[in-house]
C-alpha cells in the first residue's frame, strides 16, 4: 500500500484538458457503460493519441473501453467482462483480444470491488467468499488463497489484493465551487476516487454554495478531497446516458456495434463522432448519426 | 404454427423454475429472466427482483457492488447464468473457446457459490455451446465438500429443453423437450453425456391467461429496459 494524497481540486477548462491530466500508460479505473461514463474525455484521449493505458473495469467495461482499444489507447484490460450489453459483444475488444494485441486480465465482479474496498481502508486484501475452482485463480498471482483463520475447520478463502487505479475517471450531474461533485445514487464511484491516487472528473453543471451543506444532496457528493481535476462538459456522458437528465442513445450504440465489426467501419465511427467533434468543430457530440 | 414466441415459452418455463423464491436477481443483458420475473409479478406472487440494469428505479444506489454484498449474505434466492459453453458436469464458461473470446466472467464465480440456486440459460442448444468439458472454468458446477458454498445449479434451460440439475450424481437429467423437438434431437445436439427418462414430457406451452400477461403489462415493463428484445419479440406491443 502507498500512502494517498489528500487532493486538492483542480478546475480545468474542458474535457481535452482532462485528458492530459491522463499520462500515457496510466492505470485508470473506468465504470460501467450504465454509471456515469466521461465519454468526452474518452473521445478527447483518442484525439491527444493517449497510448498504453492501463484500464480498470469497475467491475466491467464496455462502449468506452471498445473505443479506446479500436484507438489504439490501450495496453492492457483488466475486468470482470467487456460488452456492449444489448447491443452485443465489444467488437474492437473482441478482435484485440483474439489477435494477442491486447493483454486481457480476467477478473470476477465482487473481486474488483473488494480490492478497491481494501484500497479504500488502506489494509492489503479483502477476504472474499467463493471464486476457488475457477480457472480465474491461475490467471491471477494477486489472487491468494488461505485457511480462514477464525476456524477450526478447514475453510479456504480467496483474497483480493488491494486495487491501487493510479487515475480515476468519471463524469458527475454537478460540481461545486468548493470541488465536490454530485453523483448521486452511483456510490460505487465513489468507491474508485476513496481507492485511487487521483480522480478526475467532468461535470454537467457547475451548482451555487457548497453541497456538502445541504442535507439532501450531501449523501450523493463525493467529498472534493478525493478529487484531483475537474470541467465542465455539459452532456458528457454521451452516448452513455446521465441518470433522469438524458438516456443512454441505444440506436446510436447498435449502430456503433454494427460499424465497428470492421476496422474500416470503426476507423469512419472515430472520423465521424470522435474527430470531427472536436472541441470548436461544428459537428455537435449530441448529433446522432443513428 | 404456435401462437407464442420462443422467448415467451422461455420465460413461461423460467417463471415455473423460479416457484416459491422470494428474492431473484437478474444481471446483465438478460431480457427473458427478467421477462420471467415480471410475469410472475403480473400474476400477483409477491416476488421481490433486483434488475440490476434497471434504468429508471434501480433498487441499488451502490451499483453492482450491492449485489454481491446481498448475494454474500444469502439474501438472493436465484439468480441466472448464462454461458458461451455449459459442460455436463455444470461448470460454466464465459471467457474462451478454442481462438475465440467472449466477453469475461462477469460475477459468476461469485454469484454461482453464494445464490442459493442458480438457473443456467442458454438459447442456443448446440454442440458448440453444450460441450463435454468447458475449454475455461469461469465458475465451478459443483465444489469440495471442505469449500464453503451456499448454492448451485438449479437447471439448465435451452432454446429447445429443459434439464434439471442432479447434485448427488453430479449430472443433468432431461426434464423435458420444447414443442417442436424430440429426444433425439436433443441427444444429438448435446455434447455431454446427460440421463433422460424413458418417456420425456413435453415442456408446458404458454397458457392464453400467460400469453395475455406477457404481450400486455409484462411487455410494457420490460421495453424501457430491454428496447430492442422488446421490439423484436412484441413489435407492436411494447409502445412504452
Amino acid at each position: 500500500m502507498h500512502d494517498l494524497p489528500a487532493n486538492s481540486p483542480q478546475f480545468l477548462a474542458d474535457a481535452e484538458a482532462i485528458a492530459a491530466q491522463i499520462p500515457d500508460g496510466a492505470y485508470l479505473a473506468l465504470p460501467p457503460d450504465y454509471s456515469l461514463v466521461a465519454m468526452a474525455v474518452v473521445r478527447a484521449l483518442v484525439r491527444r493519441r493517449a497510448r498504453a493505458l492501463r484500464l480498470l473495469g469497475v467491475p466491467v467495461l464496455g462502449f468506452c473501453a471498445d473505443l479506446l482499444i479500436g484507438a489504439g489507447c490501450v495496453a492492457s484490460v483488466e475486468s470482470s467482462a467487456v460488452s456492449l450489453g444489448e447491443a452485443g459483444a465489444a467488437p474492437r475488444f473482441t478482435e484485440a483480444a483474439e489477435s494477442g494485441a491486447l493483454r486481457v486480465i480476467d477478473a470476477t465482479c465482487p473481486m474488483v470491488h473488494s480490492g478497491l474496498q481494501a484500497s479504500e481502508k488502506g489494509v492489503p486484501f479483502m477476504p472474499l467468499r467463493g471464486v476457488l475452482g475457477s480457472d480465474l485463480m491461475a490467471r491471477r498471482a494477486d489472487w491468494k488463497v488461505i485457511q480462514n483463520p477464525l476456524s477450526t475447520q478447514p475453510d479456504p478463502i480467496v483474497l483480493a489484493s488491494a486495487i491501487e487505479p493510479e487515475v480515476a475517471l468519471f463524469h458527475a450531474r454537478w460540481a461545486d465551487r468548493c470541488g465536490n461533485v454530485w453523483i448521486g445514487r452511483r456510490r460505487e464511484l465513489a468507491t474508485i476516487a476513496h481507492a485511487a491516487r487521483r480522480t478526475c472528473v467532468t461535470y454537467e453543471a457547475l451548482r451555487e454554495g457548497d453541497m456538502l451543506e445541504d442535507e439532501l444532496l450531501a449523501p450523493g457528493v463525493l467529498a472534493s478531497v478525493y478529487v484531483s481535476a475537474l470541467a465542465p462538459a455539459a452532456r458528457g456522458a454521451w452516448p452513455l446516458g446521465m441518470a433522469d437528465l438524458y438516456a443512454i442513445d441505444d440506436a446510436h450504440l447498435m449502430q456503433y456495434a454494427k460499424d465497428a465489426r470492421t476496422r474500416e467501419g470503426f476507423e469512419r465511427y472515430l472520423n465521424d463522432f470522435v474527430w470531427q467533434a472536436g472541441p470548436g468543430k461544428s459537428s455537435s457530440p449530441a448529433a446522432s448519426r443513428a | 404454427m404456435a401462437s407464442w414466441a420462443r422467448e415467451e415459452l422461455l420465460a413461461c418455463s423460467i417463471a415455473r423454475l423460479i416457484g416459491d423464491a422470494a428474492h431473484v436477481a437478474v444481471g446483465a443483458a438478460s431480457p427473458i429472466p427478467a421477462t420471467a420475473c415480471a410475469l410472475l409479478r403480473a400474476q400477483g406472487r409477491p416476488l421481490r427482483v433486483s434488475l440490476l440494469h434497471k434504468r429508471a428505479g434501480n433498487p441499488f444506489t451502490e451499483g453492482s457492488r450491492e449485489l454481491f454484498d446481498l448475494a454474500g449474505q444469502g439474501r438472493i434466492d436465484v439468480f441466472f447464468l448464462g454461458g458461451a459453453q455449459i459442460d455436463g458436469a455444470a461448470n460454466v464458461n464465459l471467457v474462451q473457446a478454442g481462438a475465440h473470446r467472449f466477453a469475461g466472467s462477469f460475477g459468476s464465480a461469485f454469484m454461482y457459490f453464494t445464490a442459493r440456486r442458480t438457473i443456467l440459460f442458454r438459447e442456443e442448444h448446440s454442440p458448440r455451446v453444450l460441450v463435454p468439458k468447458v475449454d475455461f472454468i469461469s465458475a465451478p458446477g459443483s465444489s469440495p465438500p471442505q469449500v464453503w458454498r451456499r448454492g448451485g445449479a438449479q437447471a439448465l434451460l435451452t432454446g429447445k429443453a429443459l434439464f434439471a440439475w442432479q447434485p448427488q450424481g453430479k449430472r443433468f437429467r432431461l426434464a423435458s423437450v420444447h414443442p417442436g423437438n424430440r429426444p433425439a434431437e436433443i441427444r444429438e445436439l448435446t455434447g455431454f453425456d446427460y440421463d433422460a427418462p424413458e418417456s420425456v414430457p413435453l415442456t408446458p406451452a404458454p397458457s392464453s391467461e400467460e400469453i395475455r400477461l406477457l404481450r400486455g403489462p409484462v411487455a410494457r415493463e420490460i421495453a424501457p429496459d430491454y428496447p430492442d428484445f422488446a421490439r423484436r419479440v412484441w413489435a407492436s406491443g411494447a409502445a412504452a
